[in-house]
């Protein structure tokens, strides 16, 4: 995925539409926050999501994190890849990385999402 | 209540400009890590880190006062100390609390307690409230000194060529005074919070960052890196020492936590005396070690179950780097706390299966 391109939320999820089919990660700036990632926690296929809510969480030796749904959606996939080694998400994020991909209700319903410049003013706040 | 802001340590400039990711702890801004946490808690295991630990309380006292003075607010046996030697305290409150775990120096001067920074505002009324005419000079020297700590099994190889004094001569729990790099004056120390052989270097705070540097520069041979609050945290934990806030507070008495011995309840009268001997007989919890089977952290706070029924708390909780496992020290009630005891954690809505070890988790291979 080309960072550039995806709609993001402030707490680091970021998404990428193809008609109804959404793909969702986590954002390189979360990846190097958290370091040390130890696991992951990824509903099933079929599973339904709201946006704004939990659909997950990820454990670093540091703390655990929730991920939030950017979009509301039935999960169709579950990247398996980076359920057994978090290595591939450290290491491409935006890419072999992703972790679902969703079958969206409304594509949208995507006016909270902030693009790339808004998530990178977000995050450059987040750094002071 | 005004909100104090948070106090710098004479290094954070160098944190801040060599990556370090600063956060608040204790009142300071310290650096939690600069490269990640395992790297650097692997560093410290193998080989040696170094850590700014100038957050720390560092309070002296002089006169001939001063001893009865710390006895009648610490619980181990203060004048049991030779001159140069190091032993590790408790301050009680009277309800047999505790307000801090310490560390005495007795140095050819007189006497130096280091206490932990988030305690350092407890620790110094307390010593007021009980001073009672000693006669006896207390300074707070916290923020004229720095404090550096260099650990891991080549720590004193990175120090003793920086330092006049013979470091043979410095065994654990005791220190020495001299001068690193010519001309500054320094305690060197080897107590240690990882579970490595280490040793911590006090010095003016206007010297902190060329002793910082030449420690860096002495110990770049032996693969030397600075190392955040997050290893320092790690590190201790696989040790199985106590953390303030978490395995100690106000309402943890000093017998569950597993440190009764650090308590001479026949040394004399002392803060909290009568209600640490009531504890003595029936300390109401044990800290034990938890394993648990899954990857689940379990976090402070998490309940700690058997059979489904609440038998005590998460203390502290990481991935042990060193040891590969989900760990945790708990307190529990006694009559669970054997090792071996299958017990449950509950991390946030989850059963996780867990068994009660002993600790440390980790202990250091013995010196060959």
């Amino acid at each position: 995925m080309d960072p550039s391109t995806l709609l993001y939320l402030p707490s680091h999820e970021w998404v990428h539409l193809d008609g109804k089919i959404a793909t969702i990660g986590i954002s390189k700036f979360a990846v190097d926050q958290l370091t040390d990632l130890l696991m992951i926690d990824l509903p099933e296929v079929g599973k339904a999501l709201t946006a704004g809510k939990g659909f997950g969480e990820i454990e670093s030796v540091k703390s655990v994190s929730e991920l939030y749904a950017p979009v509301s959606g039935k999960v169709t996939e579950v990247n398996s890849a980076v359920v057994d080694d978090l290595q591939v998400l450290s290491e491409d994020p935006f890419g072999k990385g992703w972790l679902i991909k969703v079958e969206v209700d409304d594509p949208s319903a995507t006016s909270d999402l902030l693009d790339r410049a808004a998530y990178e003013k977000k995050v450059a706040e987040e750094e002071h | 209540m005004a909100v104090a802001s948070p106090l710098k340590t004479p290094l954070f400039d160098w944190h801040q400009s060599h990556g370090g990711r600063m956060v608040e702890f204790g009142g300071w801004l310290m650096p939690v890590q600069y490269s990640t946490i395992v790297e650097e808690h692997r560093a410290v295991r193998e080989r040696v880190g170094l850590f700014d630990i100038s957050h720390m309380g560092r309070l002296t006292f002089d006169g001939p006062g001063a001893l009865d003075w710390i006895e009648r607010v610490t619980t181990n046996h203060a004048a049991k100390l030779a001159v140069n030697q190091i032993q590790y305290s408790l301050m009680p409150n009277d309800r047999g609390g505790l307000i801090d775990d310490i560390l005495v120096y007795r140095t050819p001067h007189g006497y130096t307690i280091v206490c932990n920074a988030s305690n350092r505002p407890n620790v110094v009324p307390q010593l007021e409230a009980h001073r009672e005419g000693a006669d006896a000079n207390f300074i707070d020297r916290t923020l004229d000194t720095a404090m550096i700590a260099v650990q891991g099994p080549l720590a004193a190889a990175v120090v003793q060529p920086l330092f006049d004094q013979d470091l043979g001569a410095v065994r654990y729990y005791r220190l020495a005074m001299g001068r690193v790099l010519g001309d500054v004056d320094t305690v060197v120390s080897r107590t240690g919070y990882t579970g490595e052989d280490g040793l911590e270097l006090i010095v003016p705070a206007g010297q902190a960052e060329r002793v910082w540097a030449a420690l860096l520069e002495s110990g770049r041979a032996h693969g030397i890196i600075p190392c955040g609050l997050g290893a320092r945290d790690t590190l201790r934990f696989e040790a199985a020492m106590p953390l303030y806030g978490h395995e100690l507070a106000d309402d943890i008495n000093p017998y569950a936590a597993g440190l009764g011995w650090a308590v001479k309840l026949d040394k004399g009268e002392f803060v909290g005396r009568e209600a640490l001997r009531a504890f003595r007989a029936s300390p109401g919890s044990t800290r034990v070690g938890l394993r648990l089977d899954g990857k689940r952290i379990a976090r402070q706070g998490a309940w700690v179950l058997q059979g489904g029924v609440k038998v005590g708390e998460v203390t502290s909780g990481t991935f042990a780097p060193t040891l590969q496992a989900s760990l945790a020290m708990a307190l529990v009630e006694t009559a669970a706390a054997e090792a071996g005891t299958a017990l449950e954690v509950d991390v946030r809505g989850h059963s996780e299966p867990a068994k009660v070890v002993p600790l440390p988790f980790y202990r250091r291979p013995a010196a060959s």
